[in-house]
């Protein structure tokens, strides 16, 4: 079986463009389409953020789609579950817009969708190949891989720098 | 962003395809690659909501989420999307006016005496656009008055007494009242670009709709540019007349010198194409069965309406041409040569050589152009491209046996000397006439570049054939022309499949009167895109005849297929004259609501012309051909 695949950063190469965030709400609109998305009411809602740490280093933050998900167990109306791709869903027929889930989501990536009073999160985009983000990404800082995929590029790219004895 | 229902062919044209196919399997890039790899393109650029006019910048308006909804500066969504819109308009303008400047210096430096290389070639135009300009001309030597012209073209470009007289006398009176009104008259050609580039600085105009004005009396300065630059053309090398020639990679020969020119000023291919038949023997000395000159963009049209040297390609396909292998030297001046061309002449052994000092390439040899001794550089390209041969000789080439009959050359003076055949009296009568009779439904230029997001000619091709069993009478200017040409609606021969029976009946008419023993193609060629003056002034002639403005005519416009800032330009003066104007490619303002209103809605109540931008060609034909009827029913037809 396919191992289950998240969106990683690779940090250093975000540019701070926020195309992911735009490419997050218009695959999120009615549409799907940027000229028609811009005019749409409600207007869609990226779910991927990209914060500045600082003045030149920007990082997106998202869902992580946690294992042990706080706001999956805080939520008292049962409203968030895992689904079969182990991504996590927030039902909104059975959210009551209580926001528990904003509070213990050790990320802030969960909005609040003001005209629907519900709450919203990544869903990885589960029609398209690969999240809206992560393709949209011009510098590939964002990928679409597995765990071990991950860590195993990571690994290599260390035993690299070590061998020429230039590991920090 | 791709359009929905595109279709997967990089173009329409089997030649190109052929060329891709090749460049695929010799690993070479081409506009088509790079574009992938370009893709996703970045929204905000996309929609106008970057802004970088400032080091505070850049700035970006988030259109969705709760990211910033001004500039830095505060600057609204409305005001950075006009203030880049501005800009385009601007860097089109000063092109085609650098392109009219250039060609006022050339006229200035012979009637000077500073090169014996150019000659007045059509003293009857230098005399009708001289008296337009006030200019005495009766019983003086043409150079005196060449010289007053070109004084009279470098004054139009810095602020004076008069405004810019190259736009103030070559629209009706009726046009020159509603422009003054709004305040569109510009005052300077180089003074509305450098205002643009003022106004558009850090902290001065944040008046979306002050702003769009300004753009549009731009676009009139660039009218002004694009009439000076045919003006000045036709005095110089000859008013066009029609000239039956052939497009595609097929005009290349494999056992000839062939020479690309590629770009849009005449200045130097013009002299080349006359050069090169003097001089024959320097091809054939060197094994060649001679030179064969070829055309790419505007410099291609500019020779093949004066002199129907063949077109080679047209704008995104040029480095299919360098494919071919067949090339022993591409010559360009300036505006639309991709720096790419530079890098696939590199791959395929071919020298591209740049002419012009405001444009030299990284990877192209260069060779500074003189107009004072223009027939002695043309003489050193000529032997460049033949030793070149000499070493290509016997070398394998790969010319796609793809080519189109052309019959090209209509300027405004050839139409109205072939119509004069049929009405000696009044030319003009008998195009009226089939106006109200429904002949002729309407008129629609084709103008502008093919771009890589729309799989090349198809917006053009579908367009123009819808409109023609439409009985709509095409011209087709640049590479809009080139795109037509290449798919056989330069041909007369496919008249009878293209047209509606009342277009077929006009085409056919004229073309009788004429002696051609059948009929005018299907499109008429008006030339390069500083050339859409022609149109404009063909759309002037119409208004005057019938006594009213240009927006009350059935004229409509299409860049199906922009790419340059000079096609933002050319719109921007299209819907100042009053024309529904189509854009087959989003511009990038879709990020304010404002703008896209007043560019599509609000303008028509001040020029009468607005913006259609609409990236299915089938449904902007649609839209065109009802512009053109409310517009006849507006005329009482």
């Amino acid at each position: 079986m396919d191992q289950v695949k998240e969106i990683f950063l690779r940090k250093n190469r975000c540019m701070g463009c926020h195309s992911c965030e735009l490419a997050c709400a218009v695959a999120h609109s009615a549409s799907k389409n940027m000229y028609e998305a811009m005019g749409e009411v409600p207007l869609p809602k990226n779910r991927v953020y990209v914060e500045a740490v600082s003045e030149n280093l920007p990082i997106p933050v998202l869902c992580r789609h946690c294992e042990d998900a706080p706001c999956m167990h805080a939520c008292i109306a049962g409203a968030i579950r895992r689904m079969e791709d182990h991504s996590l869903f927030t039902d909104a027929d059975k959210c009551i817009g209580c926001w528990t889930c904003v509070m213990v989501c050790p990320y802030g990536v969960i909005g609040r969708h003001l005209d629907a009073q519900k709450a919203y999160r990544c869903d990885r985009c589960p029609d398209l190949e690969e999240p809206a983000c992560v393709s949209a990404c011009p510098t590939k800082a964002l990928v679409y891989q597995s765990v071990t995929t991950f860590s195993k590029d990571k690994r290599r790219h260390a035993a690299e720098e070590l061998s020429r004895g230039e590991g920090k | 962003m791709a359009k929905p229902g595109n279709s997967n062919k990089k173009s329409l044209d089997p030649a190109v395809n052929q060329m891709l196919e090749k460049a695929r399997k010799e690993n070479i890039q081409t506009v088509w690659d790079r574009y992938e790899v370009m893709l996703p393109q970045c929204g905000f650029g996309d929609t106008g909501l970057c802004c970088r006019h400032c080091l505070q910048g850049p700035c970006r308006i988030d259109p969705f989420g709760d990211g910033p909804k001004t500039g830095i500066c505060g600057a609204t969504a409305d005001v950075m999307v006009a203030r880049g819109l501005d800009r385009a308009i601007a860097a089109g303008t000063a092109a085609h006016s650098g392109h009219a400047k250039h060609l006022a210096h050339t006229l200035m430096k012979m009637s000077l005496d500073k090169t014996r290389d150019y000659q007045i070639k059509d003293e009857v135009k230098l005399k009708a656009v001289s008296t337009r300009m006030g200019i005495p001309v009766d019983g003086r030597l043409a150079k005196d008055i060449a010289k007053d012209l070109a004084q009279a073209a470098l004054a139009d470009f810095h602020e004076k007494e008069t405004p810019v007289m190259w736009a103030a006398t070559v629209v009706p009176e009726k046009r020159v009242a509603v422009l003054k009104k709004h305040g569109l008259v510009p005052k300077g050609i180089d003074h509305e670009i450098s205002e643009i580039m003022h106004r558009t600085l850090y902290g001065v105009d944040a008046d979306p709709v002050n702003l769009l004005l300004a753009g549009l009396r731009c676009g009139v300065a660039d009218l002004a540019g694009c009439y000076m630059g045919t003006d000045l053309a036709d005095i110089l090398f000859g008013t066009p007349s029609p000239v039956t020639s052939e497009a595609n990679l097929g005009t290349l020969k494999k056992d000839w010198v062939n020479i690309a020119l590629h770009g849009h000023n005449p200045v130097l291919s013009d002299i080349l194409v006359s050069v090169a038949r003097e001089k024959q023997g320097m091809a054939i000395s060197k094994g060649a069965k001679g030179f064969n000159l070829v055309g790419i963009c505007c410099t291609g049209n500019e020779i093949m309406m004066r002199h129907g040297i063949p077109s080679c390609t047209h704008s995104v396909s040029q480095e299919t041409a360098i494919l071919t292998g067949a090339v022993d030297l591409m010559v360009v001046d300036y505006q639309c040569i991709m720096p790419s061309v530079a890098t696939v002449a590199q791959c395929m052994g071919t020298q591209v050589l740049t002419t012009m000092d405001l444009c030299k390439i990284t990877g192209a040899d260069h060779m500074n152009f003189a107009e004072e001794e223009a027939v002695l550089k043309a003489e050193e390209i000529l032997a460049m491209a033949a030793g070149n041969f000499a070493k290509r000789k016997g070398k394998p080439v790969e010319i796609p046996e793809v080519k189109t009959p052309v019959v090209a050359g209509f300027s405004v003076e050839a139409i109205v000397a072939a119509l004069s055949k049929l009405d000696e009296k009044e030319p003009l009568k008998p195009v009226v006439d089939h106006l109200k009779a429904g002949n002729i439904r309407g008129v629609c230029l084709y103008a502008g570049c093919n771009n890589v997001k729309v799989p090349q000619d198809e917006n053009f091709v579908i367009m123009a054939r819808k409109m023609l069993k439409e009985n709509v009478l095409i011209l087709a200017t640049g590479c809009g022309a080139g795109a037509l040409m290449r798919h056989g609606l330069m041909d007369p021969a496919n008249v009878n499949a293209c047209c509606g029976d009342g277009i077929k009946a006009v085409l056919t008419a004229i073309g009788e009167a004429n002696g051609l023993g059948g009929p005018l193609p299907p499109v008429l060629h008006m030339g390069s895109c500083v050339d859409n003056s022609r149109a404009v002034a063909l759309t002037v002639a119409l208004a005057n005849y019938l006594g009213v403005d240009t927006s009350s005519l059935p004229v409509v416009a299409s860049a199906a297929e922009a790419v340059s800032e000079k096609a933002v330009s050319i719109g921007a003066y299209a819907v100042a004259a009053g024309l529904p104007t189509h854009v087959g490619v989003m511009l990038p303002v879709m990020g304010s609501p404002l703008v896209v209103d007043v560019l599509t809605k609000t303008v028509k109540d001040l020029t009468g012309g607005y913006f259609i931008v609409d990236l299915d060609p089938e449904s902007a034909a649609d839209k065109l051909l009802a512009a053109i009827d409310e517009r006849r029913k507006g005329l009482g037809l």
